[in-house]
């Protein structure tokens, strides 16, 4: 079946997220739709999937015009997604997962046919090599299992375009390579595949056209063998120096020292955080690489107490830190960016100005004897949003109006307002355009240079790249090996797989 | 589990956030010990050695006659205490290895504890006896409300819609009936027309939740009271200026035959009006409905997950509307029981705080039809309790007994049934 | 799940467009993620919708309340009913009957609230309005509380217990101890005070503990509230000497809240403490740091806890305040108007208190004129009942549409025909 999306156009208010793209996908071929976090990828795929109303523009199938009202109509046109969040619901099986929606029923009472569900998953599951049980509870499963039930649940119903939104943003290396396998084996059974992704590397590896969107628009197709850089500047818009002008660190003594230290989910006993041990010193730079879920959040909330350590310290300045509350980490001059910026780094519905104190309210001068003083809260707004660039129609407005960049500035300008010995830094660029990250990466930097320890937790390589004096990666909640900087892409990307360097090398 | 060792070699399961349920809780543990305790300790203990309690059991219209039961008081109180402890362990047990216990345990605990506050209370009184069949026929009957009640509220939170308005909904269902039955000089008819008061009650709670996303718990606080507003109103008005709109009118008793002579059993379950046995298929009916069918799968789908649902072609919304009206029109029906079922004219806010109690009973039976059932049989047993109790003369203030539902409740949402969820989705709007 | 939660961020377009060095600027200023609204208006304060109502759509919403309740008022007056069987012979007794009907109730709900125009003294004429203050007073104890809690992110359902329990204590300080005038009110002030806090603690700690859902433990503390009550009233210490009715013996004058304005009304001190409390409300909300953490608290949890916020100490202290506050509701009642403790004593404040923070925007001064409003529609009901004939559960209906129309705003826009905002505007958070 070939798909062919015409001029489309999706705006938000005032925001045009989709300007009139047009894209074909022919049957028995991978599209690759390239494009940066924003870019207007998920959006163009939500109103194919007739998730969204488009604005204007046409969607054809095998050259006939179709208008989709609901994902169910698509379905039955034989169109598929893997959603980016995994649309399963977690209490149930996999055989009800896959179901849902196209059951089919037996017996006089017209009740579930389960039998029927589970013979399907497993025929599918067999086919592609999956081993998924279909009596799995999917809130049991692992992310890579849940996505190939999401795959099972697209084929069961005989989806001739599959669509998958960032297939590997929550996946392993190994696991990646697995999905592209599987994605090659449906391209080679006659699915048209769109791949949305800002990977690189898996549109080499598997796309047969790419097309590559900026800022909601087409500006160009390429190759897959074209090389990286082409793809990137075409991606970004302008050519793009991998690294950050910094002068080398001239690191001090080791301010923050962390010691076999563990975290474990009360929940599921589920060791998360597996006996680290890490110093960073003063006027350091020290990342922490790795794959998405290996331990690399946890080690920056148990730094800062938002979750409970299950053994080992962590010191600052040979002060302990372990077992105290945030408040008094916090204290202790640490700075804290926090890797979900909406859900823990700002209130909403709070002005710029109360979420610049949001943790310096209660202390002099933003307030005395448990009284603000709201003329010193003003000022404060008005100084740091001029410090911080901070794009805002008024220091009054709500938090939550800001741009997902200027909200990052919000929290940090908050967060280098203190005297800091150490800052740790959660995925302090995700979801930013590249003017807002060169402007992140600058503060932190320069937080260095000034002497601060700091800790940046990021699952672009590209960032620990430009960043790091040191590079920790972890795996499985644990610390694989502490590398320099100079170690190449390759060497990472199998420790970030679990190997040591010397065998990765 | 076999997947679970397939992908031992993936990343770990992070609960990053914490947000896994599992928890191994003590909580219940300690409640339940607590309270099983008190009962060893009290009853059980404060049984005077050597008197006995005599349970009656039979009716006089019984088929085979049995015999009155006598126990000696303190050794049955203390039994049926160490019984409730041992449960205890169970559940002690159980949650070690995070797992939960059946459905069955609250109900066999709280039988323990409740044969031992019986037999306690009915220790060394000549002349007065435990009227066994009379206190569980009337349990059966005050709890024809409360589960009602819990089905309208199981079925709007599994499709995501907290429904605080059961309330206004009996109240609505018994006004309905009444009114309506009144008209037509038949309790039947007031039977008919009960769903359609309630249901509608569930459409405006459907309305402002959906449509205009206001907050469920605002919309089902206020419709109770415009309920109890309007009935009042129309109560003191036109009922009051015409008394025959408002007659007692009262559903006759239908014996099953067979199965209304069985000792205890029949009389209790089987010497019941109509709407009492449209209770047993309903409870029936919808347990199947909603675990096994294909309605029952989308509608706990909207509920867990309501984007989820959507992009496989449900439409949640709708789905929220029909099935709070639904749920509407049961606890509606269940309203008819304060008028035409129990022989009684309108009257006032009579519903009386019974949609509170539905509602906890809806939790402790952790959101299914055949939890919410045996809570509400279990509140119905307190209620009764109480009036049997306060027959004896027992030492013990009603108002206490009147508590233990509300009590209970908390004890639960505490942590009894913290092992259990809610719905994922419920409360939260559904906005593509 | 937690994993596909973490990337969360990666989700939809992030129009950055407005930052400095973006290449090509093109999309609008401050644009917002839809995506994002979406997770904002989840997790922020649930009663976001009422809180940013605005003033047009309270006054629409109270003349829409008042219409509804005309139609129920025509249809249960036995004239019109009689006039509209014959219509379509003399349609004009009908119109006539409605116009009598409606005139009726309404010069009674103003005659019952506002001013008495048959009076013949001044004291007469204005006696309406201190009426309708009095009844407002327990009004803005209870709703300034229960806004505390709506903005702190807490559903309080239990004013109705809190209220008792409050009122149980202070009472019983009042009838038990006998001492001189200012301190004897002051102890029992107190006293009702901090029984509504101890069972506004209960929820919060349960709540800051084990998660229980406060919604549901509240409701379920009313009725305990109420029975405990109900039991205390058998007792000894309760009861009234020679009374075998659940009844306290009133409490003694020394720990009654003075008239305002002299015997001739009931108007009582306590209105001008329950001022007094919403000044300190909106000192509290606004100006002060804990304010502020139950403000970060209510709209977003996990933000207000990586910030350094105690959560779980923010949630039991919400609940103690709303509680006190609660409890002074109680005071207004067992202190001020009715002077002695029963299980009516709370009456339906606790609920109506919920509307009357609802209706206020739980803003302190929203409240103090919400409760005024409903304050007066109660003190109307005498009136209603006498003067037109209407029992006064009309009242609670006009009351719970009000609030019904409040919520969603959309609804009376649509009703009236009036244009929709152009945004939401903007709240001091």
């Amino acid at each position: 079946m070939k798909l062919e999306l015409r001029e489309i156009t999706k705006k938000f208010g005032d925001f045009t997220a989709n300007d009139a793209i047009s894209i074909t996908v022919e049957s028995g071929t991978v599209h690759a739709l390239l494009g940066e976090n924003g870019a207007g990828k998920s959006t163009l795929m939500n109103v194919l999937f007739g998730l969204y109303d488009a604005d204007g523009g046409q969607i054809l199938l095998d050259d006939d015009p179709v208008v989709f009202s609901g994902p169910g109509e698509a379905m039955a046109a034989g169109i598929g997604m893997v959603h980016q969040h995994f649309m399963l619901v977690p209490p149930f099986t996999v055989a009800e997962n896959v179901m849902l929606g196209h059951e089919q029923v037996t017996g006089p009472a017209k009740l579930l046919d389960l039998a029927a569900a589970r013979s399907k998953v497993n025929e599918i599951s067999e086919r592609f090599n999956f081993h998924v049980d279909p009596d799995a509870v999917v809130e049991d499963l692992s992310v890579g299992a849940q996505q190939r039930v999401e795959i099972i649940k697209a084929l069961s119903r005989d989806a001739k375009v599959l669509i998958l939104d960032e297939p590997t943003a929550v996946l392993t290396p190994q696991e990646t390579d697995e999905l592209l396998e599987i994605v090659g084996q449906l391209r080679d059974s006659g699915t048209a595949v769109v791949l949305i992704t800002h990977k690189l590397r898996e549109v080499q590896a598997i796309a047969d056209t790419i097309t590559v969107i900026r800022r909601g628009k087409v500006v160009g197709t390429a190759e897959p063998t074209d090389s990286q850089e082409h793809l990137a500047s075409l991606m970004v818009g302008r050519d793009v120096s991998m690294t950050v002008d910094k002068e080398q660190a001239k690191p001090g003594d080791p301010v923050l020292e962390i010691n076999n230290l563990s975290v474990v989910d009360s929940a599921t006993s589920i060791t998360l955080l597996d006996d680290v041990s890490v110093e960073v010193r003063a006027g350091e730079i020290l990342a922490i690489a790795g794959v998405q879920g290996n331990g690399q959040t946890e080690l920056a909330e148990a730094i800062m107490g938002v979750v409970e350590t299950a053994g080992g310290s962590v010191t600052l300045e040979g002060k302990k830190l372990t077992g105290r509350s945030i408040r008094q980490v916090l204290d202790a001059g640490v700075g804290f960016v926090p890797e979900d910026r909406t859900e823990d780094g700002i209130v909403a519905s709070f002005t710029v100005a109360n979420n610049l104190i949001l943790d310096l309210y209660d202390r002099q001068p933003y307030s005395r004897g448990g009284a603000i003083k709201p003329s010193v809260v003003r000022d404060n707004a008005e100084e740091q949003v001029e410090r911080f660039d901070v794009r805002t129609t008024s220091i009054q407005a709500l938090t939550g109006s800001l741009s997902g960049g200027n909200q990052q500035k919000v929290v940090l300008a908050r967060e280098l307002a203190r005297d800091l010995k150490v800052l740790i830094a959660s995925q302090p660029t995700r979801g930013l355009d590249v003017g807002s990250i060169e402007f992140v990466h600058k503060r932190i930097i320069e937080e260095r240079d000034k002497g601060v320890a700091v800790i940046i937790v990021s699952s672009e390589l590209d960032e620990v790249y430009a960043l790091a004096d040191r590079i920790a990666v972890m795996y499985h909640g644990k610390i694989v090996d502490i590398v320099s900087p100079d170690t190449d892409r390759d060497t990472m990307g199998l420790m970030m797989a679990g190997a040591h360097e010397e065998e990765a090398a | 589990m076999s997947a679970m060792t397939t992908e031992a070699s993936s990343a770990p399961q992070q609960g990053a956030s914490g947000q896994v349920v599992k928890t191994k809780s003590w909580k219940a543990t300690i409640g339940l010990g607590a309270v099983a305790l008190i009962s060893l300790l009290f009853f059980g203990f404060g049984t005077p050695t050597g008197v006995q309690t005599t349970f009656t059991v039979a009716t006089s219209t019984d088929f085979i006659a049995v015999p009155s039961i006598t126990v000696p008081a303190r050794a049955a109180a203390v039994t049926l205490s160490i019984v409730a402890l041992l449960l205890t362990g169970y559940v002690a047990f159980r949650a070690n290895q995070f797992r939960k216990v059946g459905v069955w345990l609250p109900i066999v605990y709280g039988m323990a504890i409740m044969g031992a506050l019986l037999t306690w209370a009915g220790a060394d009184r000549s002349g007065t006896t435990i009227q066994l069949t009379g206190l569980l026929t009337s349990a059966l009957f005050l709890a024809v409300p409360l589960v009602f009640g819990s089905l309208a509220g199981t079925l709007c939170e599994r499709s995501g819609i907290i429904n605080i308005a059961i309330e206004g909904q009996l109240l609505a269902g018994a006004f309905l009936a009444a009114l309506v039955g009144s008209m037509a000089g038949n309790a039947y008819v007031g039977l008919i027309v009960a769903p359609i008061a309630g249901g509608l009650v569930g459409l405006l709670l459907a309305i402002f939740a959906t449509k205009y996303w206001v907050n469920q718990i605002v919309v089902g606080v206020v419709l109770n009271m415009l309920v109890i507003g309007l009935t009042s109103f129309f109560f003191s008005t036109m009922m009051t200026d015409d008394p025959s709109l408002n007659q007692s009118l009262s559903l006759p008793s239908i014996d099953i035959p067979l199965l209304a002579s069985i000792p205890v059993l029949g009389p209790v379950l089987f010497q019941q009006n109509l709407l009492v046995y449209i209770m047993y298929v309903v409870v029936i009916v919808l347990q199947i409905m909603l675990f096994k069918s294909r309605w029952g799968l989308r509608v706990r789908a909207v509920g867990e997950h309501p984007k989820a649902a959507d992009t496989v072609g449900i439409k949640v919304n709708r789905t929220r509307v029909r099935n709070t009206m639904l749920g509407g029109a049961v606890a509606g029906l269940g309203g008819a029981f304060f008028t035409v079922a129990s022989g009684l004219a309108f009257g006032k806010e009579m519903t009386a705080g019974k949609g509170y109690i539905a509602l906890a009973a809806m939790i402790l039976g952790r959101w299914s039809p055949r939890g919410a059932l045996a809570a509400a049989l279990l509140f119905g047993f307190a209620d009764a309790l109480r009036v049997q109790l306060g027959i004896i003369g027992s030492s013990i203030p009603s108002e206490f007994l009147a508590m233990t539902p509300y009590l209970a409740t908390i004890l639960a949402v505490a942590g009894l049934v913290g092992l259990s969820r809610p719905p994922a989705a419920e409360g939260i709007p559904y906005k593509k | 799940m937690s994993d596909a939660d973490a990337s969360r961020d990666k989700d939809e377009p992030k129009p950055d467009a407005v930052d400095t060095k973006a290449p090509e600027p093109e999309g609008a200023g401050g644009a917002t993620d839809p995506s994002d609204t979406e997770e904002q208006s989840r997790s922020q304060s649930v009663l976001r919708q009422i809180l940013e109502s605005s003033t047009l759509v309270v006054v629409m919403a109270v003349v829409a309340a008042l219409l509804i309740a005309g139609i129920l008022i025509c249809f249960a007056d036995e004239d019109v009913r009689t006039a509209a069987g014959y219509f379509f012979s003399q349609p004009a007794d009908m119109f006539s009957a409605i116009g009598d009907a409606l005139g009726g109730a309404y010069s009674a709900i103003f005659q019952g609230a506002v001013v008495n125009l048959q009076a013949e003294s001044f004291a007469g004429f204005i006696k309406p309005f201190t009426q309708t203050l009095t009844m407002a007073t327990p009004l803005i104890f209870a709703g300034l509380g229960l806004g505390i809690g709506f903005r702190a992110g807490l559903f309080n359902i239990g004013a109705q217990g809190q209220l008792l329990i409050g009122a149980a204590l202070g009472a019983f300080i009042g009838f038990t101890f006998h001492l001189p005038f200012p301190i004897h009110l002051l102890l029992a002030v107190i006293g009702c005070a901090l029984g509504g806090a101890i069972w506004g603690f209960i929820p919060g700690f349960l709540k800051a503990r084990t998660g229980a859902h406060e919604v549901i433990v509240t409701i379920m503390l009313n009725y305990i509230a109420l029975y405990l009550v109900a039991y205390l009233l058998t007792r000894e210490a309760f009861q009234r000497e020679g009374s075998s009715n659940p009844i306290s013996p009133i409490v003694d004058e020394s720990a009654q809240y003075p008239l305002l304005l002299g015997s001739q009304f009931n108007l009582h001190w306590g209105f001008i403490l329950a001022l007094g409390c919403a000044w300190f409300a909106w000192w509290l909300m606004e100006r002060s740091t804990l304010g502020f953490e139950l403000r970060a608290v209510g709209a977003n949890p996990h933000a207000a806890r990586t910030a350094g916020m105690n959560v779980s100490k923010a949630y039991i202290l919400v609940m103690v305040i709303a509680g006190a506050f609660a409890g002074l509701a109680g005071s207004a009642q067992v202190l001020g108007t009715e002077k002695v403790l029963t299980t009516a004593t709370a009456g339906s404040i606790g609920f109506d208190a919920i509307t009357v923070a609802l209706l206020g925007r739980s803003r302190p001064l929203g409240t103090v004129f919400a409760a005024i409003l409903f304050g007066g529609l109660r003190a109307a009901g005498p009136t209603l009942q006498v003067q037109a004939g209407l029992p006064v559960d009309i009242v609670l209906v006009i009351q719970a549409l009000i609030v019904l129309f409040i919520a969603a705003p959309p609804l009376v826009r649509s009703m009236f025909r009036l244009p929709a905002p152009a945004h939401e505007k903007e709240v001091a958070a």
